[in-house]
């Protein structure tokens, strides 16, 4: 299966995206990575016009410290974010959940503004990022703006950019040694997760928690933070976790399995995170 | 020493690994120069009537050369089942045309031609179907109340019905009787190449067709029938096959059409199958609904077994209709038990219609019964594997019937589960087991045990003979010509081993060739694992007659006596016994006069393979998801002529158990649209959800053909299915569970696991 | 549009059409069939190149975003009539069956030794989490592998493409 015909444009800065997304129009769209877009392209699911290949873009990659924050330009790659050494010492939960995306020929080629900007309710680093309670920084024809992102992902492959915007950064507080979990349920290890939970320790002592495909959106799990802001145990907060969320029924999981899995996976996640127990993994303790 | 039963890597690999193979869609032949690309308009509802199909902007979408509706098939006859005994009435169109029903998601409505393979998606987007929706037939129990009738001609979705119910008082005498109805999934062969064909027409009125088979003289057979040619006008061609399955026994409609539609538009015409398509389009596997009853004492003795199938055919009845005569054939299985029942009633359905699988049959069988061992041994509280002995058919190597009527070579069932018990360390296993019971982790061990024969080397249309041709030619080197149709097997390897071992000529410098029916008219393709035990039975038979039409030759040529010339391996030819330098190769005979063989063996009957697996699965109870974390198997099939391709066809086939046992499943929805038609989609089973197999050796021979070698290719897939889904059943057996339906997906576990804490039976 | 890459040491320049996959240009427009389309989805790995140094799943790649770039297929690993350590492993184990997956499944385990030199079993099947292959239930796959480590640092790596081969 091959895409619909589309104009191509290279660029090579930020500036140059901009003023080609301003001349395009609504139907144009950024290719970074291609690792999101390309394939509903080949199912015709996205028949965009133009394509803006934005990664020739040198000035979004990056993985830095500025301030308390972790600055992280948008083109990085997933594989770029795994291996760096700054956000394996800054912010360990995401190259953690970096290597957890897809394969690893998907992680050469995946970008963290791509998978951020495709909006997709199961996809693994924009929950990262939600339990991190990252900002995303976006550019458009009237410079650049910040927006939580926590009022970014609105619907289902749907974000709170505009036309002519293209993210540009995101930013997350620097977790440091502070403890994380990631629990990805999966049925094959390299599939899309039926759920995920995320769950970190942020430095303003509050533990940030989020779920991956229990809604339309990947998901802050409120009413989870809001137990443990209380003091409740691990247990109490983690049977929070389905409260608030909208489920999906599909063929790996329906509403009742998916809330279950969202209440365990949310369990072993903040026990990690709280250095209860080790991560699991599909890896054999078997004699 | 003997080149056989040693590990000789293959002839094909050094082309497959540094230049690739060269499939269909790899072809550069010049008779595809200036080719053309199909590209199919494929239905996207199940069941409903064509109300209109508008192709008029396509017609005009660049590079179109053309395109063909049901209006433009002119004379060309719907294709009939291939089983005679079938209505016509099922017969399937080539295109579905207006105010006719189209039976599938995938049936065929239009199909565009275009200069080049991009434009012909564009194209084929542009053409318009309307269909007005009739309500879907999802499965056999929907199939079965005629509620809704596929095809209104025939008067019922009732396809054939095989066997008699069971008398009334069959479980009479019986203290313990357990009854279940069982699910064996509907699954997709998903060989890595999709379908694909070309063709060109010859200034000569014949015509090419290179695609991608198990067996190019029966496909050349069906194509030239269902268009109504000469078969002498067509030059059927199989290239490199990249895997089959059994979903490429057989031609498909649509390699016949492209052989069409080349003559139609007066172009070569290629085309290649999306994977998309392939999900929807290509013969699926298994789809058996089937109740098991099983009656015993309680101290472990089986005494009467019955199996009822209901088989999902699919839209279009194809070769899926006979197969449950085989898992009939195979019911009884290893056990003794006095009193066998099976039958099996077959149905269309609006899905993808029905082929081989990978066991084709057989792994139903296997599964049903080893399901009801399963049952029957909870049931009374014994150890499975105690069970399975108890009602072992004993050590036998003389033909011996079984209660469900195959006739079975040799076996000794036991010994294969004393092995792969003792290789497992099964005591052990139960041990840990208990203690992590008795603990009550989170993640409990489920060890599962099956034991299995089946059926090989039975007549699929070819009886049980093959034919091979061998020539040795003057500069010394030989070529095999065989009608089987390897696609990863390596007979170009197995088969130069058995001229080898005869001849003393390198393998290296041995060649063969299959697929081609103008050069091999005649052959079986490879499929139902017969390829060895008669096609290599063929090349080792041919081997032995050409050293002795050498023989009289060299007699002649020497002055010798024939019967004074032994075999010089070290010299690829003949010598004069106790006179070693005195002696003719049989390149030198080459060089005199052609030196070439052309035979058939038959064998007197199929041949049945054996073995044990051991499955060991860890559970997390609270997820439910089970992972594989050991699989050791005993497969007996009896000699082994290539140890190293052996165990890659267990290999093969274990996954392809497992991944039917834990991940696999073609769904639809209500409606009849496909759940799983891509690879994303489609849990194929991957190499982290496996383990690496413990294979463990014993090879019992068989009589039924000169190596004493059974079928390899499928044995793995039927030992492993059930040992894996066993397994996920035992892992949490001490909450309450008896059975979890394949595939045991994490949701299956976990809900079996709720219901039984609940107190209901699952 | 006009694309240049280096493919197998050899300096190609095409005009392809905005939205030609990878996949379809090496084996189109440059012949180079090894590399096969076994699925539509990113899934399969079938289509599994090296573009400058790491694989990718040439299928979910335009030819136009390769620009600039060296590409390996598996026609460009054998040096000198010599199979790479990869290769000469997958024949050794019988790591390939029908072969249709073996073109990627080779480049797949090239990046995971050139990422892990020595893995072991668990992590051969991580590192080709992106591979699928129907024949062999992946058991010589790994053993080839884990073979193929043991030539040391040659087996994850690619020819240096610096020569440029005429055509």
């Amino acid at each position: 299966m091959i895409p619909s015909q589309f104009d191509y444009v290279r660029v090579s800065t930020v500036d140059e995206a901009v003023a080609a997304l301003a001349e395009h129009g609504e139907d144009a769209k950024i290719l970074a990575g291609g690792h999101s877009l390309l394939p509903i392209m080949k199912l015709r699911l996205a028949v965009p016009t133009v394509l803006i290949d934005i990664s020739g873009a040198q000035e979004l990659n990056y993985v830095r410290v500025d301030g308390d924050q972790v600055a992280i330009g948008a083109g990085t790659r997933h594989h770029d974010l795994e291996k760096s050494e700054v956000a394996q010492a800054e912010v360990p939960l995401l190259p953690h959940v970096a290597s957890r995306v897809g394969d690893p020929q998907v992680r050469h080629r995946g970008t963290l503004g791509g998978t951020v900007a495709h909006c997709d309710p199961a996809s693994d680093l924009p929950t990262a990022l939600l339990a991190l309670g990252a900002t995303v920084v976006v550019a458009g024809p009237n410079g650049r703006r910040e927006i939580p992102i926590t009022a970014f992902f609105l619907g289902f492959f749907e974000t709170a950019m505009e036309e002519g915007e293209l993210i540009v950064e995101l930013r997350v507080p620097r977790t440091g040694s502070a403890g994380w979990g990631y629990e990805k349920f999966t049925r094959r290890e390299n599939d899309w997760p039926i759920v995920a939970a995320a769950a970190v320790h942020l430095p303003d002592g509050s533990v940030g928690v989020a779920l991956a495909n229990m809604g339309g959106v990947v998901l802050r799990a409120e009413a989870v933070e809001a137990a443990l802001a209380e003091g409740k145990s691990i247990e109490e907060a983690a049977a929070l976790a389905a409260e608030g969320t909208s489920p999906s029924s599909d063929m790996h999981a329906d509403v009742e399995y998916r809330s279950h899995l969202a209440r365990l996976l949310t369990q072993r996640a903040l026990k990690v995170a709280a250095g209860e127990t080790e991560a699991s993994t599909a890896e054999s303790t078997a004699a | 020493m003997s080149i056989l039963g040693t590990r000789v890597v293959r002839t094909e690999d050094p082309l497959f690994l540094t230049r690739g193979a060269v499939y269909t869609d790899d072809l550069t032949d010049p008779r595809l120069a200036g080719a053309v690309h199909a590209t199919f308009v494929r239905s996207t509802v199940a069941h409903g009537t064509v109300t209109s199909v508008d192709t008029s902007a396509a017609a005009e979408a660049p590079g179109v050369v053309g395109v063909y509706t049901a209006a433009e098939l002119g004379d060309l006859p719907p294709v009939a089942p291939p089983l005679p005994f079938l209505d016509a009435g099922f017969s399937r169109p080539w295109l579905v045309g207006v105010g006719e029903r189209v039976h599938f998601v995938g049936d065929l409505v239009a199909v565009v031609l275009t200069e080049e393979r991009y434009q012909g998606e564009d194209a084929a987007e542009m053409v318009v179907v309307d269909i007005d929706p009739l309500p879907a037939v999802v499965g056999t129990a929907a199939a079965k109340t005629d509620g809704t009738i596929l095809f209104p001609a025939v008067g019922t979705n009732k396809v054939a019905a095989f066997g008699e119910p069971a008398p009334e008082d069959f479980f009479a005498d019986c203290e313990v009787v357990v009854r279940r109805e069982i699910v064996n999934q509907r699954v997709a062969a998903a060989p890595l190449e999709t379908r694909a064909a070309s063709a060109a027409w010859g200034e000569d009125g014949r015509v090419t067709i290179w695609c991608t088979n198990q067996g190019a003289q029966q496909a050349k057979g069906q194509i030239a029938g269902w268009l109504g040619l000469d078969p002498a006008l067509v030059h059927l061609i199989t290239p490199d096959v990249g895997g089959g399955f059994g979903a490429k026994i057989g031609a498909d409609q649509e390699y016949a059409f492209v052989a069409w539609l080349a003559q139609q538009s007066g172009r070569p015409v290629r085309w290649t199958e999306s994977r998309s398509e392939n999900m929807t389009g290509m013969l699926q596997g298994r789809a058996q609904d089937q109740v098991v009853t099983i009656g015993g004492s309680r101290d472990g003795r089986v005494q009467a077994y019955s199996l009822e199938v209901s088989q999902d055919c699919g839209a279009y009845p194809r070769i899926g209709t006979v197969l449950p005569t085989l898992t009939m054939l195979m019911a009884a299985a290893v056990y003794d038990i006095p009193k066998v029942h099976a039958q099996a009633t077959c149905y269309v359905t609006n899905g993808t219609s029905i082929g081989a699988y990978r066991g084709a049959g057989r792994p139903e069988a296997t599964a049903a019964v080893e399901r009801a061992m399963d049952l029957f041994a909870a049931e009374i509280g014994m150890d499975p594997a105690d069970v399975r002995r108890k009602n072992f058919i004993p050590t036998f190597t003389e033909p011996t019937q079984t209660s469900s009527g195959a006739t079975y070579d040799s076996g000794d069932y036991e010994a294969a589960l004393d092995r792969v018990l003792q290789a497992a360390g099964y005591d052990e296993l139960r041990a840990e087991q208990a203690r992590r019971r008795e603990r009550g982790d989170t993640r409990q061990l489920g060890i599962g045990v099956s034991a299995y024969v089946e059926i090989t080397g039975a007549d699929s249309g070819h009886g049980t003979s093959e034919n091979a041709e061998l020539e040795v030619h003057a500069d010394g080197t030989a070529t095999v010509l065989t009608g089987t149709s390897p696609h990863g097997q390596g007979h170009a390897t197995t088969w130069a081993m058995l001229a080898s071992e005869q001849l003393g000529i390198p393998v290296e410098k041995i060649t063969v060739l299959h697929g081609d029916t103008d050069r091999i008219p005649d052959g079986g393709g490879t499929m139902g694992s017969r390829s060895l035990q008669q096609g290599g039975a063929a090349v080792h038979q041919a081997a032995v007659e050409l050293v002795e039409v050498a023989r009289k030759r060299a007699a002649e040529l020497l002055e010798a006596n024939p019967d004074d010339l032994e075999v010089d391996l070290a010299n690829a030819g003949l010598s004069v016994k106790g006179t070693p330098g005195v002696g003719v190769t049989w390149a030198q005979l080459a060089a005199d006069e052609q030196l070439i063989v052309q035979t058939t063996f038959t064998a007197n009957a199929p041949t049945f393979p054996f073995g044990a697996h051991v499955a060991v699965v860890e559970t997390d109870v609270e997820s439910g998801k089970a992972v594989v974390t050991r699989l050791v198997t005993v497969d007996d099939a009896g000699t082994i002529i290539n140890p190293l391709l052996a165990e890659g066809q267990r290999h093969g086939g274990i996954a392809q158990g497992v991944g039917q046992a834990l991940l696999e499943e073609i769904l639809y929805d209500e409606d009849g649209n496909p759940q799983t038609s891509t690879f994303a989609d489609y849990p194929f089973v991957s190499a982290t959800e496996l383990p690496s197999f413990e294979l463990v050796e014993m090879a019992t021979p068989t009589p039924m053909n000169p190596l004493g070698a059974k079928g390899i290719g499928e044995a793995g897939t039927i030992g492993s299915t059930p040992a894996v889904q066993s397994a996920v059943v035992d892992s949490v057996a001490h909450l309450g569970v008896r059975h979890v339906d394949m595939p045991a997906t994490s949701m299956r576990v976990w809900r079996a696991i709720q219901e039984a804490q609940k107190g209901s039976t699952n | 549009m006009q694309v240049s890459m280096t493919v197998n040491g050899q300096q190609r320049t095409d005009e392809v059409e905005p939205r030609m996959l990878l996949a379809h240009h090496l084996r189109d427009n440059l012949g180079l069939t090894a590399t096969n389309i076994g699925c539509d989805s990113t899934s399969c790995g079938a289509c599994t190149v090296i573009v400058d140094g790491l694989t990718v799943k040439s299928c979910t790649v335009l030819a136009l975003q390769a620009e600039g770039s060296e590409v390996t297929t598996l026609e460009g690993l054998s040096t000198d009539g010599e199979m790479h350590p990869v290769q000469a492993a997958f024949r050794s184990e019988h790591g390939l069956q029908c072969g249709f997956c073996t073109s990627g499944m080779v480049m797949a385990s090239i990046g995971v030794l050139a990422d892990n030199p020595n893995p072991t079993d668990r992590e051969v099947r991580e590192g080709l989490e992106g591979n699928l292959c129907r024949c062999t239930g992946y058991h010589n796959i790994v053993q080839a592998v884990l073979k193929a480590a043991e030539a040391g640092p040659a087996a994850g790596q690619v020819p240096s493409s610096q020569q440029e081969v005429s055509a």
